[in-house]
């Protein structure tokens, strides 16, 4: 078995042992679809029913929890008990073990998706076939920028810091990102400040590709794009192995 | 020589953790960095481990340097951490399979469990194992990838008596095959069991290096030890000796004398009649605690703890 494939098969293993982890990754947006798509809290003047917007914002919300949260407290509480530093001494290596890390953030996400896509499908969404191309870009550019933010708060703070600025960033970024909100609903000021965040405009990246009738804002993709490469280049400066 | 460190320095801002160390350690053989807490012992590890860089000076594992050439030696060297490293949900036969997915010619999995005294624990998460048992997995970690240098940072503390002979006969064979192996200690009782080679390390500098007999080698023979229980006055037995008797710590004494049968049974007659045993009575090498005490111990403390404390 090679290097790569010994590592992935660790990281999915534990990963699995993890039951808060999988709460966060697949719980949390599995009830926020079903809820905010059945529950008619979420006024969305554009789309007929709830779930078309509910939908892709959940799928970004997926995102967020895998890239971010999951990937920034495991590897926060790696850095914290030596695991880094103890892999960093054996003929793994940096790029193979980031290979894993990344493997294992998009096999999770893959599954996400499904489990998200066909429950939504059920409640009766029917996303238009043209949105997946740019859906799945987003996709890529939240989890790059998503992942990037994690690392760096596990590669400068200790376990715990990590787990409550990683689980705190999740809660207001779920707020103010449109993910069950539309953005429109916030006070003007506070949607300002929101779409520049990698969330909000994720979500309209996703939001945009999927509803009839929308298109996405160049400003989302440019926002997406600037922390996919300026938060991984963040956590690449900063981040401490130990 | 596997390993040489040639006037090693390692300062981390204003603290000089390591001050010019030099010493060397062969194949084939156990070499012993002994110092207590703070000497510089795990500085200098983690340099050869590739962790930490030099301020000054220079080390060669195998040749190469530890730094520069981390990316050929990570495969050669097998390491020890003193804590951690281990993640706590994973299982000792998982956690093996997954480093020796790392390396061409790994060992047995379930032999190398077998060996460190684990068959029985191996699906047991790591948080559950006992102090022991995390060392000697965390020491089968070390040993997977048949290593040709060994550097073990502590590799016996916490274990109990089971253990620490399970892993005596584990460094004895590696030894024996030619391995190079290199550790920490500050348990002197364990130094003196295991050590080929003693490296005796104080406030990031070295006191002492050689063999254990060449440390505790006496060169005059006007003095010997002893043990014995606390109740002994030493100016009595000095008086009847005709010769100055000092403890130099809890339960040891020194006698400037020669050790001559005549002297011996005089000390030995002194103590039955007082009811007292004799124990560890030592004429021609000393103790290697003593010698470490001396060495690793303030030149101005040292009077003290030979003289009227207790």
């Amino acid at each position: 078995m090679s290097a790569f494939t010994s590592q992935l098969r660790t990281e999915v293993a534990l990963a699995s042992r993890q039951g808060e982890q999988l709460l966060v990754s697949l719980g949390i947006p599995l009830l926020v679809l079903v809820f905010f798509s059945l529950v008619d809290v979420v006024e969305v003047a554009d789309v007929e029913q709830a779930v078309d917007y509910v939908a892709p914002a959940t799928l970004a919300l997926a995102v967020m929890s895998t890239a971010m949260v999951s990937l920034g407290i495991g590897t926060g509480f790696e850095r914290q008990y030596g695991v880094l530093k103890r892999l960093g001494a054996s003929p793994l290596g940096t790029r193979r073990l980031v290979g894993a890390k990344t493997a294992l953030v998009v096999l999770t996400e893959v599954s996400q998706f499904v489990v998200l896509i066909s429950v939504a499908v059920l409640i009766g969404w029917r996303p238009p076939t043209a949105g997946w191309v740019p859906a799945l870009a987003g996709a890529a550019l939240g989890t790059l920028a998503f992942a990037g933010i994690g690392l760096l708060l596990a590669g400068t703070l200790p376990g715990l810091g990590t787990l409550a600025a990683a689980n705190g960033l999740y809660l207001v970024l779920l707020l103010t990102g449109g993910m069950i909100v539309p953005l429109d609903r916030l006070p003007s000021a506070v949607a300002a400040v929101a779409g520049l965040l990698p969330a909000a405009a994720l979500v309209e990246v996703m939001t945009g590709s999927f509803i009839a009738g929308r298109t996405v804002g160049a400003q989302a993709w440019i926002v997406l794009a600037f922390w996919a490469v300026a938060a991984p280049a963040a956590a690449i400066r900063w981040f401490r192995w130990e | 020589m596997a390993i040489s460190v040639d006037e090693l320095v390692i300062s981390y801002g204003d603290t000089h953790a390591v001050q010019g160390v030099s010493f060397t350690a062969d194949r084939g053989a156990l070499t012993v960095l002994l110092g207590p807490n703070g000497a510089g012992k795990t500085s200098t590890v983690e340099h050869l481990e590739g962790y930490r860089p030099a301020t000054s000076g220079s080390a060669r594992v195998l040749g190469l340097d530890p730094i520069r050439d981390h990316r050929t030696l990570r495969s050669q060297v097998g390491i020890m951490l003193q804590s951690g490293g281990i993640p706590t949900a994973i299982r000792p036969r998982e956690l093996l399979r997954q480093y020796a997915g790392f390396f061409s010619d790994p060992l047995d999995v379930d032999e190398l469990l077998e060996r460190t005294r684990l068959t029985e624990r191996s699906r047991t998460p790591f948080r559950r194992l006992s102090g022991g048992e995390q060392q000697r997995l965390s020491l089968a970690l070390a040993l997977i990838g048949r290593p040709q240098v060994l550097l073990l940072d502590e590799p016996t503390a916490g274990m109990d008596l089971d253990g620490r002979e399970a892993v005596r006969a584990i460094l004895d064979e590696l030894r024996a095959d030619g391995a190079c192996i290199l550790l920490t200690t500050h348990d002197l009782d364990e130094a003196e069991r295991t050590a080929d080679h003693l490296v005796v390390i104080r406030d990031g500098r070295v006191v002492a290096d050689g063999t254990l007999a060449e440390l505790t080698r006496r060169d005059d023979t006007e003095r010997f030890t002893f043990r014995c229980d606390d109740r002994l006055d030493p100016d009595a037995l000095g008086a009847e000796l005709g010769a100055a008797v000092l403890r130099t710590g809890p339960g040891a004494f020194r006698v400037d004398a020669a050790p001559t049968p005549d002297t011996i049974a005089a000390v030995a007659a002194h103590l039955a009649t007082r009811g007292l045993r004799l124990d560890d009575l030592r004429t021609g090498a000393a103790r290697l605690e003593d010698v470490f005490r001396d060495l690793t111990s303030d030149a101005t403390a040292a009077p003290n703890a030979s003289g009227d404390t207790a």
